[in-house]
């Protein structure tokens, strides 16, 4: 700027004009870092635009020969057999339903174990204790998948001997676990940023620690909760391995999560795995399943933002 | 009002030391402080004062490492505030404090100063809305609000929330009310609002308030204690130590050579 130019220096000219030099420099530099920036960020949305334009552009193929009222009432979903139905809620019910179980596990364990960690447990427990929650996290899914199959299935038929070896039950809760940690992990980092005046500010009034977190911490931090609540949904929903290993893979309308069922992601790997020949009826179900998914996961993110907008941190 | 000579006594600390981990903030201070009589702190920054303040109800037991020695004796029953028997809750049930920050809860204006009633158990609506009314016109606040006490705290004005803050404290009818340079963060009409709301509050509560505003002490205050590198360097009436300290680190602060 001009101003700091006549003040640092005499105004006698090759000063002046080696500081010009300089200041041009500068901004070809500052250009060319803004670029590089812009291409990165432009990367993964072009990515984000193109996933869309594929799903979209074949799904229109598929609803050429398929009616979006058939694909939304019909009751049975068998787009292999030669008797074919399109029939998406059958899937749609089978993802709601596992990651209705996987939420109700999750949410209430992880705000729990997020409120111990950041009010309750002190300094070297929460150091230790959060990277190996973390590392729960890092698990590939289809070992969570056999563990559920394995382990969990016979546990649960213990309690309810008429559950089959398959079931959205028994993958929806090892799918909950598997989510915990995500939702412990950013509920802490949301609970931990509330500023620690408002914590003096409800024990000066004589308030105990678990009433300090419910009342002051946890509402403070809601806005933050809410968007690991919304990430652990999407998680859910989009989770394909455990489903596959230990929710069965039939089609299945039911919202009873003792029953087997197929999920929308569940089918897309069964289909994925078979050879459907390029431009097939099956093969661009997969796109239409796909597309599905997407719209859920989208309505969930907006979902998300209004919530986040309404409870938008203000301390 | 009738100046007494020998107003009683609300607290007196007794040989306080407090330490930050190894470190001692706060050297032997002994110092009365008289039942419905305004004291005011002062000295340059890091002399110990807010720590001082902050040993009144406990909040050193928030954090590890912290330790006091001495007593700070609590009348009329004679309690050790200090004392490892007294939980720090039941201090604080008695004794309110006010930040140098507002720090309002997100909640509604009518549910931040409801808190400290609802944290002892009072969930009446009656007796709420009552206590409620009857705090924010302690604090000189319910005109502005009383319409729209379901409004969101965070949204008022700084002065607004700092109080509505006092209000929040006065709730719950403490016996010694703490301020910790209460007006630090506000423009010069709020403070002066706050500073009116002391010398108003004093008819009902002790107080005891922080400031680096040595303007504001004289204004406020009954007593004042000067404090210099944890220890406390002089006491007596506000209007005795500013027209004529004692010791020469009081004056020199005062006529502003040092701090």
């Amino acid at each position: 700027m001009n101003y700091s130019m006549t003040a640092n220096s005499p105004s006698d000219l090759p000063v002046v004009s080696d500081r010009l030099s300089k200041k041009a420099m500068r901004h070809v530099s500052e250009r060319l870092i803004e670029a590089l920036l812009f291409a990165a960020a432009a990367v993964s949305v072009l990515t984000t635009i193109g996933i869309v334009y594929v799903l979209v552009s074949e799904s229109v193929h598929f609803f050429q020969n398929v009616s979006i009222f058939d694909f939304l009432t019909d009751t049975q979903w068998t787009p292999l057999f030669d008797d074919a139905h399109f029939g998406i809620m059958v899937l749609v019910s089978g993802t709601l339903v596992s990651s209705l179980v996987a939420l109700v596990v999750a949410i209430p364990m992880g705000t729990i174990i997020a409120i111990y960690l950041s009010e309750f447990a002190h300094g070297n427990v929460r150091e230790i204790a959060k990277p190996i929650l973390e590392l729960l996290g890092g698990i590939p899914t289809i070992v969570f998948g056999y563990f559920a199959l394995l382990i969990v299935t016979p546990m649960l038929q213990v309690i309810f001997p008429e559950l089959p070896g398959f079931s959205l039950l028994s993958a929806g809760l090892v799918m909950g676990i598997m989510i915990v940690p995500y939702i412990a992990s950013l509920s802490e980092d949301a609970m931990r940023a509330v500023p620690m005046s408002l914590r003096e500010g409800s024990y000066a009034l004589g308030s105990t620690r678990l009433h300090t977190a419910l009342h002051v911490v946890v509402p403070a931090a809601f806005s933050g909760l809410a968007a690991s609540y919304i990430l652990a949904i999407s998680r859910a929903v989009g989770e394909t391995m455990i489903l596959a290993v230990a929710a069965g893979m039939q089609p299945n309308l039911t919202w009873n999560p003792m029953e087997p069922a197929a999920t929308i992601t569940s089918f897309i790997v069964q289909v994925a795995l078979g050879d459907l020949p390029h431009g097939s009826i099956g093969y661009q179900t997969i796109f239409a399943a796909g597309l599905t998914l997407i719209l859920i996961t989208l309505m969930f993110n907006i979902l998300g933002q209004w919530l986040r907008r309404k409870f938008r941190e203000n301390y | 009002m009738q100046i007494q000579d020998t107003p009683s006594l609300k607290a007196e600390a007794r040989g306080l030391n407090f330490y930050y981990g190894e470190k001692q903030a706060l050297k032997g201070i002994n110092m009365p402080i008289y039942d419905k009589k305004v004291t005011a702190l002062i000295g340059p920054s890091g002399c110990g004062k807010s720590t001082y303040l902050r040993s009144f109800n406990r909040m050193h037991d928030l954090y590890p490492g912290n330790r006091y020695e001495g007593e700070i004796r609590f009348f009329p029953d004679n309690s050790n505030l200090l004392s490892p028997d007294v939980d720090p809750i039941e201090v604080r049930m008695r004794v309110g404090m006010v930040f140098q920050k507002p720090n309002p809860f997100p909640k509604s204006i009518f549910e931040n100063v409801a808190y400290g009633l609802r944290v002892r158990g009072e969930n009446n609506r009656r007796v709420l809305d009552d206590k409620v009314e009857h705090a924010l016109r302690g604090a000189a606040i319910w005109d502005e609000v009383k319409d729209r006490l379901q409004d969101m705290a965070p949204n008022l004005s700084g002065g607004q929330q700092q109080r509505l803050c006092i209000a929040r404290a006065l709730a719950t009818d403490p016996e010694l009310l703490l301020f910790d340079e209460p007006t630090s963060a506000l423009d010069p009409i709020a403070t002066g609002a706050i500073e009116e709301l002391v010398h108003e509050l004093k008819k009902r509560v002790t107080i005891l308030i922080v400031t680096h505003n040595m303007q504001q002490a004289a204004r406020v205050s009954d007593y004042t204690a000067y404090m210099y590198l944890g220890e406390m360097i002089e006491f007596g009436k506000t209007d005795e130590i500013f027209i004529k300290p004692q010791d020469k680190r009081t004056e020199d602060y005062i006529t502003g050579r040092m701090g």
